[in-house]
């Protein structure tokens, strides 16, 4: 139980002294975070818009790779990325490998179908006449698909938060792609593990905490804002 | 108020899902500020063909005229003169004034003139003041009336109702129909009304197409249609009796008599002796009397012996069916009637109506059929002098 109250303790120390280098690693945390699950949100939203509010050809199967890819392990990701990346592959040239950019391109590649495929299922349930109602007053194709994203916007929420967990839990392929650079690419979840080999389990456990912090922090902001837009609506 | 309607026209419209035909309309019209219904038992077709009409849905053939300009699916101009209500209110997440605020938006009407155009619309149809409300707290009537108001407030040429008050209790549903019908003769709009309800096509419509399997059955003036209809499916949805057919024996100052089966009955029109027409009269207009009861004096002229031969509930009436020299009429009594004049299978009546509730068009293979006043929208004639 000590080692618990201890890892606390320190991820204190760890914050407010700014010792051991934890504030660039939070950043650069937040940084891939954020700039993934907002590229997996332009991408995934339309994806997910697709698949469960229209019908086109090849459709099932599109839905089929999505959820193929929900299930992909982040190491294989990780592992493809790399390859491309790589000096022999196709994007070389552009010297990503080993960068926050190649960490958010593999991020991007976790949230996206995760979040296409929830708002697949959050579009599905808002009613085909609700969009033949948007049209008949005048709403273009465009304007009728931002209505079912709002319309399914608590659901298309929770994809986000759904995306944003995967890629803030997400260890494997950032470390394969970005390498655990300390002070470039080290994040929260590739410092534990690299603590945890050292054995300063206690410095792993407090990371762990300011993990848990941040993740505690974005869902709160999300249920408050679930609740908000409920409570607004009953007014 | 000034006319808004548009005449809304449709030749050849044709659409299938799969094998299945579930619209195949010659054609159809609406003229300008006039409201049309269309009206058919479940699965007949009737809201596919609103949404064809509304531009909601692509046919897979035939084309829809808006003023004579031939307009496509999706054709944004011609939307943005269109507006629709549906069955359930569908009504967007937010509040009242969200709803009713959408198509304005779309159209980019000032921030200041919406404000005014919802607190108008919303005091019209009832619910002034209710702007901030959240739609969830209203009832099913309240939220259709916010639907209509979202809908109106747009000041659309034609407005298309989808069974818009099929979903409600008996008490709203009265008081929404009246509504619908002011606001909707107020503006002049040129409304296209889907219903299966026959009560509320002829209490909101001046036109009426029937529908079943995909296909018109019957198309008019609404009276036209309700009294005499073309064949005995229609006179059975519809509730009326098959027509009869006979000749017209006598002609002149616009009073006809016409023989059928050797008993005569009194139409108002100007056929011509020797025609074979067939005749119609809908039951709510036939007036029973016990069969030797003496018959108060009345400007009706058509008094027929009869024998009831079916009695059957019809809402809060009873249908009843008469056996006359020249074939079946029916009438519509109250369960009082039926129980204090013992209407029975068997009993014998007397069926009285007016000359002007009969209705008249020339029999098949009897030249062409006669147009009404009104033009193309007319498959069946009627004869519009009073006794």
């Amino acid at each position: 139980m000590q080692v618990f109250t201890e890892s606390i303790g320190q991820a204190t120390r760890l914050l407010f002294e700014g010792s051991g280098g934890i504030w660039p690693v939070i950043l650069t945390t937040l940084e891939v975070a954020f700039f993934s699950t907002l590229a997996g949100f332009v991408l995934g939203v339309p994806m997910g818009f697709l698949m469960g509010a229209t019908r086109f050809r090849g459709r099932n199967i599109f839905i089929a790779v999505t959820n193929t890819f929900m299930a992909v392990p982040p190491v294989v990701i990780g592992l493809l990325v790399m390859m491309v990346l790589s000096r022999q592959g196709p994007l070389g040239s552009f010297g990503l490998l080993y960068t926050v950019d190649a960490m958010v391109i593999a991020q991007t590649l976790i949230s996206t179908p995760i979040i296409a495929g929830l708002t697949a299922a959050a579009v599905g349930t808002v009613p085909r006449k609700l969009r033949l109602q948007a049209r008949s007053l005048g709403a273009s194709r465009f304007q009728e698909a931002l209505l079912v994203i709002r319309e399914a916007r608590l659901g298309v929420l929770a994809a986000v938060a759904g995306g944003l967990g995967a890629v803030i839990r997400g260890v494997g392929a950032v470390l394969i792609v970005g390498g655990n650079i300390e002070g470039e690419t080290r994040v929260l979840t590739t410092a534990i593990v690299q603590e945890s080999r050292r054995g300063d389990f206690a410095k792993a456990l407090a990371l762990c905490v300011i993990l848990l912090v941040i993740a505690l922090a974005l869902n709160a902001f999300i249920t408050w804002y679930q609740h908000y837009s409920e409570r607004s609506e009953n007014a | 108020m000034d006319v808004l309607g548009m005449t809304l026209r449709a030749e050849g419209l044709k659409k299938s899902f799969g094998a299945r035909v579930v619209v195949d309309i010659e054609s159809l019209e609406v003229a300008a500020g006039r409201t049309l219904a269309i009206l058919g038992p479940s699965g007949a077709g009737k809201s596919t063909l609103l949404s064809i009409l509304g531009l909601l849905e692509k046919p897979d053939a035939g084309t829809i005229y808006l003023d004579g300009r031939p307009v496509h699916f999706r054709d944004k101009s011609a939307r943005m003169h269109m507006a629709a209500a549906f069955q359930s209110p569908y009504l967007f997440r937010g509040t009242i004034a969200d709803n009713v605020a959408y198509g304005l938006k779309l159209r980019r009407v000032p921030s200041r003139k919406r404000r005014e155009d919802i607190s108008n619309a919303l005091a019209r149809v009832g619910l002034e003041g209710w702007e901030d409300r959240g739609v969830h707290t209203l009832s099913g009537g309240e939220a259709q009336r916010v639907a209509l108001a979202r809908a109106m407030v747009l000041r659309p040429s034609v407005l298309f109702l989808d069974e818009p008050l099929a979903s409600l209790d008996p008490l709203a549903k009265g008081a929404l129909a009246s509504d619908f019908s002011r606001i909707i003769r107020e503006d002049s709009m040129t409304t296209v009304y889907v219903t299966h309800d026959q009560n509320e096509a002829v209490s909101i419509a001046d036109q009426l197409i029937v529908m079943r399997d995909g296909r018109s059955v019957a198309q008019g003036e609404t009276y036209e249609v309700m009294g005499l209809p073309p064949d005995e499916w229609t006179a059975e949805f519809l509730g009326a009796g098959e027509p009869l057919e006979g000749e017209v024996v006598e002609s002149g100052d616009d009073l006809l008599g016409i023989d059928i089966g050797g008993q005569k009955i009194w139409a108002v029109g100007t056929f011509s002796k020797g025609e074979r027409v067939l005749v119609g009269v809908r039951p709510e207009d036939v007036l029973l009397f016990e069969g030797e009861a003496d018959i108060p004096r009345s400007t009706a002229r058509n008094r027929l012996d009869a024998r009831i031969v079916d009695v059957r509930m019809w809402g809060v009436m009873h249908h009843i069916v008469l056996r006359t020299d020249g074939g079946l009429i029916a009438s519509r009594v109250s369960h009082f009637s039926v129980r204090d004049m013992g209407l029975a299978p068997g009993a014998f009546v007397q069926a009285v109506f007016k000359a002007t509730a009969v209705r008249v068009r020339l029999a098949p293979g009897n030249g062409s059929s006669r147009s009404s006043e009104r033009g193309s929208f007319s498959d069946v004639t009627t004869m519009g002098a009073g006794d």
